[in-house]
């Protein structure tokens, strides 16, 4: 019999019971809940008299809304958009009201819920995860089964600790090889989804394996889980290994003692078997990886920095073609026309891809006796959250950025969505981190550029998008 | 949650691939704390010329003349006709939301991202996923015949096209029993509570650190 892969092993831990028409009941260990998709849900609850299956599997932090300027010491009540205060306020009262756990608005813990699970030790390996937010995925870089899911499931996993499922297809992306100097994890999730598409992994359970996500930190393979949704992938994972077990060890929420030894042994089993067999794999060579840079309005839309942006004229499949002549227009670029000439408006460095300490190091590293380009509007770093904040100004990186000329900000989902008051104005370009590139994303009309930390950072100095490579080199 | 069972409606042809969910329903309209009121901003960037806001009536705002849903002729569409990988992008429930609120019924399309597929059942409206040459097929019949309908019945599978031919479409049989009942899928989960239970004190001998940590 052939082997288990990663996802097999944790679908079969978490199984309650198959039914007659193939769907089963899975358990869900942790539900993390924000402000935008968790309202309509309690509501729900309220209505049918429910009361939350366990309320200790649930935590909560606003994040969407919430603004990200120090004028936001002053409290909740002092969010000046009237509707996005009602959200977090209504967060906040149905936390108090159902006795789940939340770190508010000005907790030094508060942060993007995809942020701060891992960094609380509050996602672990083996668990299955989710929130509402598609980008629930990012928790699969623990071993975890992970991912986003609608309102109507939040309120379903709320009364019955349970989601009904069914049993996705083995996909997995094997990267080989030493990532080059200038490389992220970023540019590695960028290539494969220019590779195999925004719906290449549909239907999919994605594992990220091979020497290179090996050698990436678990900051890096966050990254890299966090963008499996861009791929259609609902659920990317990496399997447990040393790495995984010293970043969970000693995290608030981790277990400790005799039960720490215990989940240990348990966790190291976390990974596919030799012998397992995938429906699907994609191979990458690590070598062959250059610095991406997204040109169109959706994230296969990317190439590597030093190329030009497509022809349609040489696209012989009609939708595709039609796909790229109105991504051309939207922004506002030529066909052929090279990508370190499309200049930046605006810089953002955060989001739950790229906001964490490793991903603030690698702009900083770029930043460091530089000055953003006077014909950039805006630079802004925000980081994941409070404690990524802290960590930060720890190591003195939130002078190299400010000496830059970069803002400085407060923990939150910031620019990646445009739901508080940090938007792109229409016609903008962005060199930013986040993770969709989606027309009106970060702001109606603007132009969103998905590119890794370091790409933002050497994006801002130069005004234009440049070779990180270069510039570390130089 | 609403059923579905028979449905007869005019089709609107979205002839664009990978719609995502920004674009069903732009993160502004995210800020409501209901799950109504999202009709009249479906596809807001697209169907009106100003930048729209929470609240407004979007009744005095510029129209998008070109855009298909603003075409007199597609007026009172309830099946959406869509390209590949559509619904891609955010978990959030306001894109089905919106799109029931607008009228729409179903989506058809050759292929669905699979949260918004899942979150489309939820509530009682029925993404139909069809063969690409059967929907190219569809779009060109519907845009060179005004008024075209389609007739989607679920308890058969097919989709009608106005010359009688009947497309089959596959369907999870559990989806479809919920839907065609309009049954609640949380009522139906508790009645497994026991099995639940059972599960979640095994699970719990397994792993104990799972429980009770977070206080």
């Amino acid at each position: 019999m052939a082997g288990k892969t990663l996802y097999d092993k944790l679908w079969d831990m978490h199984e309650v019971k198959r039914r007659d028409d193939g769907s089963s009941l899975i358990y869900i260990d942790r539900q993390i809940l924000h402000e935008v998709t968790s309202p309509q849900a309690f509501e729900g609850l309220r209505l049918a008299g429910r009361k939350p299956w366990r309320v200790d599997a649930n935590i909560a932090t606003p994040d969407h809304n919430v603004p990200t300027t120090q004028d936001r010491q002053s409290g909740v009540a002092a969010i000046a958009d009237e509707t996005s205060r009602i959200q977090v306020q209504t967060l906040d009262e149905n936390c108090d009201e159902f006795g789940i756990v939340e770190f508010k608005m000005n907790d030094p813990r508060q942060g993007i819920v995809h942020v701060v699970g891992p960094e609380q030790g509050a996602t672990l390996p083996g668990m299955t995860v989710v929130c509402g937010d598609s980008h629930t995925s990012t928790h699969g870089a623990f071993g975890a089964l992970a991912h986003g899911i609608g309102t109507s499931e939040v309120e379903h996993v709320l009364a019955t600790q349970c989601l009904v499922a069914k049993k996705m297809k083995n996909m997995q992306v094997r990267v080989e090889g030493e990532l080059p100097l200038g490389v992220s994890a970023k540019d590695i999730v960028l290539a494969v989804i220019g590779r195999i598409g925004t719906a290449g992994g549909t239907g999919h359970a994605l594992e990220f394996a091979g020497s290179a996500i090996r050698g990436l930190s678990m900051e890096g393979r966050m990254t890299l889980c966090n963008m499996a949704i861009e791929a259609g992938a609902r659920v990317g994972m990496v399997a447990v290994d040393e790495k995984t077990i010293d970043y969970v060890k000693g995290r608030p929420y981790a277990p400790q003692g005799a039960d720490w030894d215990k989940a240990v042994a348990q966790w190291r089993e976390l990974v596919s078997d030799a012998d397992a067999g995938f429906d699907t794999v994609v191979e990458l060579k690590a070598e062959e990886i250059r610095p991406q840079v997204t040109w169109g309005t959706s994230p296969e839309m990317v190439l590597p920095v030093d190329e030009r942006v497509p022809d349609p004229a040489s696209e012989s499949d009609p939708v595709k073609r039609d796909s790229i002549v109105r991504a051309l227009k939207y922004m506002g670029l030529a066909a052929n026309q090279p990508i370190g000439e499309i200049k930046v408006d605006r810089v953002f460095i955060g989001s739950c891809t790229n906001s964490r300490i490793e991903d603030l190091r690698a702009a900083a590293e770029v930043a460091k006796g530089r000055k953003v380009a006077a014909s950039v509007k805006q630079a802004l770093v925000v980081p994941g959250s409070g404690l990524v904040k802290e960590q930060a100004e720890k190591e003195g990186l939130d002078r190299i950025f400010i000496e830059a000329g970069f803002e400085w900000r407060e923990p939150g989902c910031s620019m990646c969505l445009a739901m508080n008051p940090d938007r792109l104005e229409s016609g903008e370009h962005c060199a930013s981190t986040s993770n969709r590139n989606f027309e009106g994303r970060q702001g109606a009309g603007g132009r969103t550029h998905l590119v890794s930390p370091a790409m933002a950072a050497a994006a801002a100095v130069a005004g234009r998008f440049v070779d990180v490579r270069q510039l570390l080199q130089a | 949650m609403k059923a579905f069972t028979q449905h007869t409606g005019l089709v609107a042809p979205l002839d664009r691939a990978n719609v995502d969910t920004d674009q069903i329903i732009p993160k502004q309209f995210l800020k409501s704390i209901k799950r109504t009121g999202f009709g009249p901003n479906l596809f807001d960037e697209w169907r009106y010329l100003d930048v729209g806001q929470p609240g407004q009536d979007c009744s005095a705002r510029p129209l998008n003349t070109g855009f298909v849903l603003n075409l007199p002729r597609y007026q009172g569409a309830s099946v959406l006709l869509a390209r590949e990988n559509f619904g891609c992008g955010s978990s959030r429930e306001h894109a089905p939301w919106a799109l029931d609120e607008y009228g729409f019924r179903t989506v058809i399309a050759p292929s669905f991202a699979d949260i918004f597929f899942n979150n489309s059942f939820k509530n009682g409206l029925l993404p139909i996923i069809l063969p690409e040459a059967e929907v190219d097929e569809l779009f060109r019949q519907c845009e060179s015949t005004e008024g075209y309908r389609l007739t989607v019945d679920l308890a058969a599978q097919t989709v009608t096209r106005p010359d009688g031919k009947a497309l089959s479409f596959e369907i999870d049989p559990f989806r479809k029993h919920c839907l065609l009942n309009g049954l609640d899928d949380i009522g139906l989960t508790l009645r497994d509570a026991d099995a639940i239970r059972v599960f979640e004190e095994k699970h719990r001998q397994a792993s104990p650190w799972l429980f009770g940590a977070i206080k």
